[in-house]
């Protein structure tokens, strides 16, 4: 079964980004499990001694989760036109050491919301740029959820079919860089 | 390296490894940067009439100064190794009878493949240390990058951008003429 670490950059509990993941579940199909990370709180600010002398727990787990994953699915918020700090944080976490990483090759797509018209773009150009020089394969397909509050309900639904078409493209583009890697693998084997 | 125009004994001409380098060439920032690959292969077979060039190179061997560098460059920013673990270039046509190596070809990086203009020298085959006939030989070509997929950029506070599309590749070749 193929496995989707979902991370919302937002850490609020009421997230419109967290809300864009969980309705991203249902559109991966069944043979997937996504799994929305837990704990992004929890990581402490990158210190390369801290790294060297043993990293926390927290961090421990933030790279089991990655390296677990077949691929990983990100909906970041626009904080400042870029990318928030704990999002950052925890990729550079992942990050080192850059060339064993286990983001390296890795599918990973970018999705996003904001309450302003556009949708967090600034931020998504920036987390794909900083997936790539992880070594991320970072898939094409975007979906960029402008004016947030308007595009979900009480339950935290997109009630927005074209959203929720992209979403679904998105989710597909993923799968479908999985299945071509995984079929690269068993070529070379 | 002097040319020659003297005929190349026909045979099959093998790679000696260790004393070739086949490498890349482009501008960044303010300079030229050089990265070469060290696990390469290449065999020219003389006949009558031209001769023919298939030269390799695993892209995974990259070798440059840092190896954050090289990890980045292998990942789908650059090379893409995962996917395409090779570049390839082939000759079929090659003249090497007259003081300027003529060897039009294809080269294939990231999956495509377009034709190239390669020029180089070639120097007097000699006797080696070992009995072996060999020969050096200087091939050099330019590619756009962007037109193989290699699109990575940085821009510069001033709007410029941090590195070329036009790389240079050179290959350094000595080649031994199999017994």
């Amino acid at each position: 079964m193929t496995k989707v670490l979902a991370i919302s950059g937002s850490l609020r509990s009421d997230s419109h980004n967290t809300n864009l993941l969980r309705n991203a579940v249902g559109l991966f199909g069944d043979d997937v499990e996504v799994e929305i990370l837990d704990g992004l709180k929890d990581v402490p600010p990158y210190d390369e001694d801290d790294d060297r002398e043993g990293a926390s727990e927290a961090v421990h787990a933030l790279r089991a989760a990655f390296a677990g994953a077949d691929a990983v699915f990100i909906s970041t918020p626009e904080y400042n036109s870029s990318i928030p700090g704990q999002l950052k944080n925890a990729l550079d976490w992942v990050s080192r050491p850059l060339a064993t990483n286990p983001l390296r090759n890795k599918p990973a797509a970018v999705v996003g919301a904001s309450t302003g018209a556009f949708g967090a773009v600034w931020a998504q150009a920036e987390l794909r740029k900083v997936l790539a020089a992880i070594g991320a394969r970072v898939v094409e397909a975007e979906v960029a959820v402008g004016h947030a509050p308007t595009r979900f309900d009480e339950d935290g639904t997109l009630v927005d079919d074209d959203l929720r078409e992209q979403l679904g493209e998105v989710a597909g583009a993923l799968v479908s860089a999985v299945a071509e890697r995984q079929e690269l693998a068993r070529t070379a084997a | 390296m002097s040319t020659t125009q003297t005929k190349i004994p026909a045979g099959t001409w093998s790679l000696d490894p260790v004393h070739s380098t086949v490498g890349f060439e482009i501008g960044y920032l303010a300079g030229t940067f050089r990265g070469t690959f060290r696990d390469v292969q290449v065999q020219l077979d003389v006949a009558d009439g031209p001769a023919r060039i298939v030269g390799t190179a695993n892209v995974a061997s990259v070798d440059v100064k840092d190896e954050n560098l090289a990890a980045h460059l292998q990942s789908p920013d650059f090379f893409d190794t995962e996917r395409f673990a090779e570049l390839r270039f082939v000759a079929e046509k090659v003249d090497l009878e007259t003081e300027t190596v003529e060897a039009p070809g294809e080269i294939t990086i990231k999956g495509a493949t377009k034709p190239v203009e390669v020029t180089g020298t070639l120097s007097e085959p000699i006797t080696d240390a070992w009995g072996n006939e060999r020969l050096g030989l200087r091939l050099e070509a330019t590619v756009d990058r962007t037109e193989f997929g290699l699109d990575w950029n940085m821009p510069l506070p001033t709007g410029d951008q941090a590195l070329a599309n036009t790389v240079t590749i050179r290959a350094e070749l000595q080649l031994v003429k199999a017994a």
